[in-house]
C-alpha cells in the first residue's frame, strides 16, 4: 500500500522538466515515450500499437474522458479557421474524421448561403436562366471544397472511413496513409493544414512543422488544436487528479486498456507549452503565429500563416 | 505475454522507474493509488453486469476488491502442507505444461481424463485466464492466479457447464470457499440473468448443494491438482468433502 501512495504522490507532482533537447528533438538515441525513456524507433512503434489498439473505441473513450467537450473544442477549431467553399483542407494525424466532417459541414453551410444570396440578386432573369443556374449549383454544392485527411496508423483511417460511410460523407473526401514528418505531398498545395491531437503523437515536431510549411500554398494557414499547459495552480491540480487518477481507469473499464491511456496522460504532460510550441511554429518559417487558451490551457489552438 | 509467477531469489521481479518511484512488483502488474482502486472496482462492477462478455473487468473487480481475502487463503495455504508446497512450487495450468494426450489417454472417471473432456465438450482453454496486475503482492497475485485456474477444475469437480446457470452454481460454491467478493458478487447478480425456470432449480437445488459443499469441504487451493490427474473425481470429490452434484 505504501508503494501505491509513493507513486501516486510523484504521479501529482510536475515531472521533472525535461531538457528542452528532447522535447521533440532526436538529440541522440534517447527519447521520452509518456515517463519512459526510449529510442526513436521504440518511440514509433510504441505510439503505432497504441493507436492500433485504441482505434475501435477512440471516439466513446474521447466522449467519456472530455465529457463531450472535445466536440467543443473541435468545433471552435473549425470556426476559427472559418473556411469558405473552395478552400482546399490538409488535417493530418486526422484519423477518424472529426476534423475533415465539420470542415465539410462547415463550407456547405457557407455555400448554402452563397447560393441563396446570388439567387436574391437573380431577381429578374428568365426561367430558363434560373434552372441553368440551379443545374451547375447542384453539382458543387460544397464549392469545390475538398478535405484529405492523412494519418500514419492504418487502424484508424479504417475507422474513419467507415464513419464517413455510416454517416452520409461522400464528397469532397480523401483519405492518405502518410506520415506527418514526410508529408506524400507537392510543395504549395493546401490553403489551409490541421493537426488536431495529433502533433503530441509526433516523434520529430519539428520535422513535421517543416512539412506543414512546405505543403502549404503561400497565404495559408497552419493550425493546431493540442492539449497544453495549465497555469492556474487549483485547475491545474484538479486536471492533474483527473488525468492521473481517473482516466487510466476509464481507458481500462471502457475499452480494456489501462496503458495506452496512462500513456496519453504522460505524453500531454511531456509536451511544449504554448510559448515554446509557438517558437517551433515560427521556426518553422510560420508568421503572426499567435495562440489560444481553452478551459484554461487544458487545451491550445496555435496558428501561423505562410506568406 | 503471460505474466509466470516463478519464486526468484529473493522477492519476485523488481524494476524500479528512476523518475517516479513506483514498483513493478511482477511482470504486468500495474501499480494503483487506493482511489484508482475504488474507482476500477466500481467501475469494472458496472461493466460486467452491462456487458457480461467483459470477463477481464471481473477479473479486475476480484483483484481489486480482495484485499482482505487473498491474505486469508494464502494464510490456509501457508498453514497445509499440500497448499504449502503449491505456494513455493508455483505450478501454473497451462496448455504449455500440460500433457493433453496423456490426460486424454488416462480411464474414464480419472481427474485427468473428466478434465480434458470438460474443456472439450465447452470448448474453453486454460490458457485464456487474465493474469493478474492490481494486486500489489507478487505472492497475492499468484494466489489469486491459482484460483483462476483451479477455477475450471472446480466446474470439473462440481460437474457444471460453463454456461450462465452453471456458472453461478461455481460462484455460490466459490463464494462461501474464498470469501473473494468478486464471488459473492457473481453469485448474486448473477441470476438476474435467468429464466425463472432456471431460477426455481438454483434456488430449490443447486445453491444449497453448493453452500453445503463450499461448507463442507477444505479449502480447494490446497490441492495440488497436477499431482493427482490419475485420481478418480469421486474420489477427490470425497476427500475434499464436495457433495455428489444432484
Amino acid at each position: 500500500l505504501c508503494r501505491c501512495r509513493c507513486r501516486c504522490r510523484a504521479l501529482l507532482s510536475r515531472p521533472p522538466g525535461a531538457p528542452r533537447a528532447l522535447r521533440g528533438f532526436a538529440a541522440g538515441p534517447e527519447m521520452h515515450f509518456g515517463f519512459q525513456t526510449v529510442t526513436e524507433a521504440e518511440r514509433r512503434e510504441k505510439i503505432y500499437q497504441v493507436f492500433e489498439n485504441v482505434a475501435k473505441k477512440y471516439d466513446v473513450m474521447n466522449d467519456s474522458m472530455t465529457l463531450g467537450v472535445h466536440r467543443l473544442w473541435k468545433d471552435i477549431l473549425v470556426h476559427k479557421m472559418n473556411p469558405t467553399p473552395g478552400t482546399l483542407l490538409l488535417d493530418v494525424a486526422g484519423g477518424t474524421g472529426d476534423i475533415a466532417f465539420r470542415f465539410i459541414n462547415y463550407v456547405r453551410a457557407a455555400r448554402e448561403q452563397q447560393l441563396q444570396r446570388k439567387l436574391k440578386h437573380h431577381q429578374d432573369l428568365s426561367w430558363q436562366e434560373i434552372f441553368d443556374s440551379y443545374q451547375e449549383d447542384k453539382f458543387h454544392s460544397l464549392g469545390d471544397s475538398q478535405a484529405v485527411v492523412c494519418d500514419i496508423n492504418r487502424e484508424m483511417l479504417k475507422v474513419g472511413k467507415q464513419k464517413a460511410q455510416h454517416l452520409g460523407y461522400s464528397e469532397g473526401l480523401s483519405w492518405v496513409l502518410g506520415n506527418a514528418e514526410e508529408l506524400p505531398f507537392d510543395d504549395d498545395k493546401f490553403d489551409v493544414y490541421t493537426i488536431a491531437f495529433g502533433i503530441r503523437n509526433v516523434t520529430r515536431i519539428d520535422l513535421a512543422l517543416q512539412e506543414a510549411y512546405r505543403v502549404l500554398k503561400p497565404g495559408g494557414r497552419f493550425l493546431c488544436l493540442e492539449f497544453s499547459h495549465v497555469t492556474n495552480p487549483l485547475v491545474s491540480r484538479l486536471y492533474d487528479l483527473y488525468s492521473f487518477q481517473v482516466i487510466p481507469v476509464l481507458g481500462e473499464v471502457i475499452a480494456g486498456d489501462w496503458n495506452s491511456y496512462q500513456y496519453l496522460v504522460e505524453s500531454i504532460r511531456r509536451f511544449p507549452p504554448q510559448e515554446e510550441l509557438k517558437e517551433m511554429i515560427e521556426d518553422a518559417g510560420f508568421f503572426k503565429v499567435d495562440y489560444e487558451n481553452l478551459n484554461f490551457g487544458i487545451v491550445a489552438i496555435h496558428s501561423g500563416f505562410k506568406l | 505475454g503471460r505474466a509466470r509467477l516463478s519464486r526468484q531469489d529473493g522477492r519476485g521481479v523488481e524494476e524500479e522507474e528512476e523518475e517516479e518511484g513506483w514498483q513493478q512488483l511482477y511482470p504486468g502488474h500495474i501499480p494503483t493509488s487506493p482511489l484508482q482502486k475504488a474507482l476500477l472496482a466500481a467501475g469494472s462492477a458496472v461493466m460486467a453486469l452491462y456487458d457480461p462478455y467483459r470477463h477481464d473487468m471481473v477479473a479486475v473487480l476480484g483483484e481489486t476488491t480482495g484485499c482482505l481475502a487473498l491474505p486469508n487463503l494464502r494464510d490456509k495455504m501457508k498453514h497445509h502442507p499440500e497448499g504449502y508446497r503449491i505456494l513455493q512450487e508455483r505450478p501454473c495450468i497451462r496448455l504449455s505444461t500440460l500433457d493433453m494426450a496423456r490426460l486424454r489417454g488416462l480411464p474414464d472417471g480419472s481427474l485427468g481424463r473428466e478434465y480434458v473432456r470438460f474443456l472439450e465438450d465447452n470448448k474453453v482453454s486454460p490458457d485464456t485466464r487474465m493474469p493478474p496486475r492490481f494486486v500489489d503482492d507478487e505472492e497475492l497475485a499468484y494466489v489469486i492466479q491459482r484460483y483462476r485456474e483451479v477455477h475450471d477444475l472446480m466446474h470439473t469437480l462440481l460437474g457444471m457447464p460453463t454456461n450462465m446457470l452453471g456458472e453461478v452454481v461455481v460462484k455460490w460454491f466459490e463464494a462461501v470457499q474464498t470469501g473473494l467478493p468478486m464471488c459473492v458478487l457473481g453469485a448474486a447478480f448473477g441470476p438476474v440473468r435467468l429464466s425463472t425456470r432456471k431460477l426455481q432449480v438454483l434456488a430449490t437445488e443447486l445453491v444449497p448443494w453448493a453452500i453445503r459443499s463450499g461448507r463442507n469441504a477444505s479449502c480447494i487451493l490446497n490441492v495440488y491438482y497436477e499431482q493427482r490427474w490419475e485420481q478418480p473425481v469421486e474420489s477427490l470429490r470425497e476427500e475434499i468433502g464436495i457433495f455428489p452434484p444432484p
